[in-house]
């Protein structure tokens, strides 16, 4: 991967049912970086990632993704960039092969192949099992392994951890200490601490705005 | 920039705004009344009467101007919502959600007017002739832009819906125009032509351009009004209404 | 680039397909829907069969609009749900290429069964052969137009908790054209006119919201998940 990647947003404001969430926000992230956005329940958390993540457009301020806005489609960042959020868009009539391989379809496929993602959340032989029977844990997996199976820089998750125990959280944390090892960038909101030891961490406290 | 850039510029604030149309406001009306009184007096008392519909045609003095206003309502709504949305133009968007209740009023005014005029010249109330059916689903898509604007909560939100809803609305409104007439052609022979005279007499069209100038003015009036209640009512956190309110 | 957007056409379309076969049940029902409110009419306006006759193109095209509209909300309505609609609009290709491959999936889901039930309801209401083959063209070219003007109201309502009444008032004043010239064909075709001219404007409002509907409806997409 280029290290010259790099997600910047300036004085950015968010203003929801007249009461502004926060405002002036500015920071760079870079491969081989980690944001992590914290706050209490209504800070704005999940409103700022849907900003950065181009769902939502900020009341005041810019997003650039290579120093070009990323609404422009030649700043290549929805090629770059991968989101999760509270809803992991799984649908549970189709089987977790059928799922991903939409997944696979609608983004750039990466080299790992879909068993093999599922190996590494854990959830080998699980191909042909219809997603309904899935426990919660069990299709947050299935939503991580969607972002091993397609090609992006950029990874922004919206809460990763909800409904995982403890081992789960690991293989989770695992997952995301290698995409950043490999150049890779992470933004991340999460109640819970979150370990990435081989990220530079850099973290936004939204309450203390 | 050019002054007039920057006048249009500086419109867009929302407090040089207020003050600005509080200081129009007052002139618009006291022109609105004058025009509103010549108009009804020429129409009313001064243009003779029609040879074939005596005093009945009078109400055009009324409908015309009310069928063209609801158009042209739409016509500002769209364009108002266009530019909003390309150039993000808060007052733009506000021109686009304050405008759809006046534009229904008029196409009611329109309808109602219409059918009243129908009575004498058809002995019926309601005829599906192509205008005044015309009429009836413009009022259904001002009733939907209407309904989706207060569905949606976040008014941002729902002044971004209701423009795209005006613009789709608005590509479809001489294509549901024509294919009416199409439609009421076919199925009544030709369509009653009571409605165009070939030609009017001075007397009687003066009165009728003053008319349609007078609500033009009263749609102005009855807009900025209602973009300033809008104004203050979304901005009701910031300083500038604070210092109206307690100054 | 070009490729993987087709790739993603077809992707989408095969789910939306796999979807329904999945949950053919629900599937059904806005055309068992459409058959029955057509089944209704001769009991509200007696069994006079030259009456019958000639209100048939009119009643079969109302309740095709009713029937449309009942199942306009699939299209979106799942997918805003799971939050499978965040992908697609964060996906790297068109979103309107991408709105156009569900509604195409749609079409087949919803209105081309009607093209097959529709002669045998034609012949129930006293239809006969050439009426029957320009209704069901005009089915053919008209139901596609309600798939795609109805995703823009979708598209605007999905976000709503009582959408569904407001997507009736946003959708129908614009059917009205499709259903002036699909019912006036049928009905020359009856009485032994050409019905070119109708079926070319029909042809042409198609093109017309096929190249112009899924721009606003992405757009209202975009607007629905902010």
């Amino acid at each position: 991967m280029s290290t010259n990647y790099s997600l910047e947003f300036k004085n950015l404001q968010c203003i929801r049912d007249s009461r502004t969430l926060f405002s002036e926000l500015n920071m760079t992230v870079l491969p081989n970086q980690a944001l992590i956005l914290e706050g209490d329940n209504g800070s704005g958390k999940t409103s700022l990632l849907r900003i950065l993540c181009g769902i939502r457009s900020p009341d005041h301020g810019e997003v650039t993704w290579c120093q070009q806005p990323i609404k422009n489609s030649s700043s290549g960042f929805f090629e770059e960039m991968l989101y999760i959020g509270h809803l992991d868009g799984i649908k549970r009539d189709l089987t977790v092969e059928e799922n991903l391989k939409v997944c696979m379809g609608l983004g750039k496929p990466s080299e790992i192949g879909i068993s093999k993602a599922l190996d590494q959340v854990g959830l080998y032989g699980y191909e042909d099992v219809r997603s309904q029977v899935l426990s919660a844990g069990q299709r947050r997996r299935v939503a991580l392994a969607s972002l091993l199976i397609r090609h992006a820089v950029l990874w922004v998750l919206d809460e990763p951890f909800t409904a995982l125990d403890k081992t789960s959280r690991a293989v989770f944390e695992n997952i995301m200490n290698q995409h950043v090892r490999q150049g890779g960038m992470i933004v991340v909101t999460s109640h819970h601490p979150v370990q990435l030891s081989a990220a530079e961490v850099i973290t936004i406290n939204l309450s203390e705005q | 920039m050019n002054p007039v850039m920057k006048w249009i510029h500086l419109l867009g604030s929302p407090p040089y705004f207020y003050r600005f149309s509080g200081k129009l406001l007052p002139w618009l009306s006291v022109l609105c009344i004058i025009l509103f009184v010549w108009g009804l007096y020429g129409g009313l008392v001064q243009a003779p009467a029609d040879y074939q519909q005596s005093d009945a045609f009078r109400i055009i003095y009324v409908h015309v101007p009310s069928a063209w206003m609801s158009l042209f309502v739409y016509v500002t709504m769209a364009v108002a919502g266009a530019i909003g949305i390309i150039w993000h133009v808060k007052m733009a968007e506000i021109v686009c959600v304050t405008s759809a209740p006046i534009g229904a009023v008029f196409t009611f005014l329109a309808l109602l007017t219409g059918s009243i005029w129908g009575k004498p010249m058809w002995g019926t109330w309601w005829v599906w002739d192509a205008r005044l059916t015309s009429e009836l689903i413009l009022l259904f898509l001002y009733f939907g832009v209407m309904a989706l604007y207060r569905a949606i909560e976040d008014k941002r939100m729902a002044a971004r819906a209701v423009a795209i809803l005006a613009l789709v609305g608005l590509v479809n409104i001489p294509i549901i125009h024509y294919s009416v007439e199409w439609w009421s052609t076919l199925h009544q022979g030709p369509t009653v032509t009571k409605f165009d005279k070939p030609s009017m007499d001075a007397s009687m069209l003066i009165p009728l351009l003053v008319m349609a100038l007078a609500f033009q003015l009263y749609y102005c009036i009855v807009l900025l009004l209602r973009m300033r209640t809008e104004l203050v009512n979304r901005e009701r956190n910031s300083k500038w209404v604070n210092d109206l309110v307690s100054p | 680039m070009n490729h993987s957007l087709t790739q993603a056409f077809w992707t989408l379309l095969r789910r939306d397909l796999l979807l329904t076969y999945r949950n053919r049940a629900q599937a059904i029902n806005p055309l068992l829907f459409f058959v029955l409110v057509i089944v209704l009419f001769p009991f509200g306006v007696g069994p006079d069969a030259t009456l019958l006759k000639a209100m048939a193109p009119g009643v079969i095209w109302v309740a095709a609009l009713l029937s449309a509209l009942l199942s306009l909300e699939s299209i979106f309505r799942s997918d805003f749900d799971d939050g499978f609609l965040e992908q697609l609009v964060l996906s790297p290709h068109s979103l309107s290429a991408l709105v156009l491959a569900k509604v195409f999936a749609h079409w087949m889901i919803s209105g081309f069964p009607l093209l097959v039930v529709a002669p045998l309801l034609g012949v129930f209401l006293g239809m006969q052969g050439e009426s029957i083959e320009v209704l069901v063209i005009t089915l053919l070219i008209g139901t596609p137009v309600l798939s795609l003007i109805g995703a823009i109201g979708v598209a605007l309502t999905v976000g709503l908790r009582q959408g569904g009444v407001i997507l009736a008032l946003l959708v129908f004043p614009l059917y009205i054209p499709v259903l002036i010239f699909a019912t006036n064909a049928v009905q020359m075709a009856e009485s032994g006119f050409s019905v070119t001219a109708q079926l070319s404007i029909l042809a042409a409002l198609f093109l017309l919201s096929l190249a112009l509907a899924p721009l606003p409806a992405a757009a209202a997409l975009k607007m629905s998940l902010s």
